[in-house]
């Protein structure tokens, strides 16, 4: 099984802010990876080199085979990793509709019309088809932003916090919505999440950042488990030894 | 199908204005139909949320080569001369777009206000080209068929007639699809636009190309209208006037910059009869009167209606 995204020394500064220092992972198809770590541990700038909006100081980003260090954010785009955003990036003046129907035109799918219909049904958008994407409740813009990413060419999807900003309750069903529609279109997901219970339901793999480095890389139950994933990640105070 | 309709029936109304009515209004008429085909390209621009201070510059290409065809090349042909125009004005465009494409908002604007000033300067410098007084044009065929004198004017509105027309369907059509929602998704939010896969930057530069030959094409009809070409053509206040018109209609249909640049045509000729030194002040008690109670621009009165209907 050849690896669907392969990072190799990934270092990146900002000024003295060390925000990736020699990052090296390897995504397989079909594993659902969960990225966890303080805010600031260097998550959102992994998934910005990989997207093209930042480059890396050093180092090599495969997808299959390609090197993509240096291409932009569209061309990256185009070869078939997409991504939604922690805020999302919606075309407000345009209905939900048009928003799913610009995104398929660009995609070029063969039938824009009814990719849209298809993915308004999937992600349960369509009793909201009709309205201005300016005007919709925070979770069904999350949705929206994701549907927008998951368009006919899709073959990695990166989301980035993909149920901050929603309610507690609501959190499980986005996902469920998200996640079966990421199966169904066979895309690989790689997802940036704060909320464990989230990530132990559904990650497959998760991998926790702190300081710009990978602190922990393994299943679910090992990773959040881990003392320093405790102590760095979720925020527990783990006594110190008795002396 | 709607379209089809309305636009025979603007070609009709226009044809039958140009034959029977005095030439005053036949002049007035061209010229509101040379402005509106200007605020057209005006709304394209505006479509990815761009306004240009200075389409006052592709007026004035367009003017100008129309009339120097006929000042120094002798070609008398009116079609000609709007092809060229046209043609001309979308030509220095797809230059200046290169750069311009890259720039958004007020920088935008400026910058294309320096290319209309810089235009205007040497224009005002050249004595070849008649410095600040312009020089005349004559057309006498028109598709190589020759003109009755009187006639000309009357045939210059039909001929703009169907060339605002088939613009106004153009674009019509283009706006109505997928280029039109993807113009708006470029004003709305262009980081989206290119995680989708598209480049802002060319929809821009498109755009602008479009905005650029419509404002040549427009002023080609205008210097047929005046007979004339003057620097005055390309100096700022004309290109504010399209960007007064523009607001004055609004973006939402292909109609309302016709519509706005035929009230605008009317105000200015009836506010400088009656009141020649504060016609301008009326204009601009209009323009506070339209932000202030319909800042989407005097469209929203028709949408209004058939909303109620």
């Amino acid at each position: 099984m050849s690896a669907v995204l392969t990072a190799q020394g990934l270092q990146k500064s900002f000024g003295a802010v060390r925000a990736a220092a020699d990052i090296s992972l390897t995504f397989d198809p079909d594993i659902v990876v969960s990225l966890i770590g303080a805010n600031g541990a260097g998550k959102t700038t992994f998934l910005n080199m990989v997207t093209g909006y930042l480059r890396p100081d050093s180092g090599q980003i495969l997808f299959g085979e390609r090197d993509i260090v240096g291409l932009s954010p569209r061309q990256i785009t185009k070869l078939g990793i997409s991504r939604s955003f922690q805020i999302p990036q919606l075309f407000n003046s345009l209905s939900v509709r048009e928003n799913l129907l610009l995104a398929e035109s660009i995609a070029a799918t063969d039938n824009p019309r009814a990719a849209t219909d298809e993915a308004l049904a999937r992600f349960e958008l369509a009793p909201y088809a009709a309205q201005k994407a300016g005007l919709l409740p925070e979770g069904i813009r999350k949705l929206l932003d994701v549907s927008m990413a998951l368009s006919s060419r899709s073959k990695l999807l990166l989301l980035d916090e993909p149920t901050s900003g929603v309610s507690a309750d609501e959190k499980f069903a986005i996902m469920d919505v998200v996640m079966s529609a990421a199966r169904i279109a066979g895309v690989t997901v790689i997802f940036v999440e704060h909320d464990m219970d989230i990530v132990a339901r559904f990650a497959g793999r998760v991998v926790a950042f702190y300081d710009g480095s990978v602190i922990a890389d393994g299943s679910p139950d090992t990773v959040l488990r881990a003392e320093n994933v405790r102590r760095y990640v979720i925020g527990e105070e783990i006594p110190h030894a008795a002396a | 199908m709607k379209a089809a309709i309305v636009a025979i029936a603007s070609l009709v109304a226009l044809t039958g204005l140009a034959l029977l009515s005095p030439q005053w209004l036949v002049f007035m008429a061209m010229l509101a139909l040379a402005k509106g085909v200007v605020v057209l390209g005006l709304l394209v621009l505006m479509r990815t949320g761009l306004v240009s201070f200075g389409q006052g510059l592709y007026f004035g290409i367009g003017a100008y080569a129309a009339a120097l065809l006929s000042h120094h090349l002798h070609v008398a042909d009116a079609a000609v001369m709007l092809l060229t125009g046209a043609a001309a004005a979308g030509l220095v465009a797809a230059l200046l777009g290169l750069l311009l494409a890259g720039y958004r908002d007020i920088f935008f604007a400026m910058l294309s206000l320096a290319f209309s000033m810089i235009l205007y300067g040497v224009l005002v410098k050249s004595a070849a080209l008649g410095s600040t007084d312009g020089f005349n044009l004559h057309a006498r065929t028109f598709f190589g068929v020759a003109l009755a004198p009187g006639m000309e004017r009357r045939v210059f509105l039909i001929a703009g007639a169907v060339c605002a027309v088939v613009v106004a369907l153009l674009v019509h059509r283009l706006l109505g699809g997928h280029w039109g929602r993807l113009a708006t998704g470029v004003r709305d939010n262009e980081l989206r636009v290119a995680y989708l896969g598209a480049s802002p930057y060319r929809v821009v530069y498109v755009n602008y190309l479009i905005a650029g030959a419509l404002a040549g094409l427009g002023g080609a009809l205008a210097a047929l209208a005046v007979g004339h070409v003057d620097p005055e053509m390309t100096y700022w206040t004309t290109s504010g006037e399209f960007v007064f018109i523009a607001i004055l209609g609004g973006i939402q249909s292909i109609l309302a910059p016709f519509m706005a640049a035929t009230i605008f045509e009317a105000l200015r000729t009836i506010a400088s009869q009656y009141a020649p030194n504060v016609w301008q002040m009326s204009l601009g008690l209009a323009m506070l009167a339209i932000i202030m109670f319909l800042p989407a621009g005097l469209w929203t009165l028709a949408e209004r209606r058939r909303r109620s209907a």
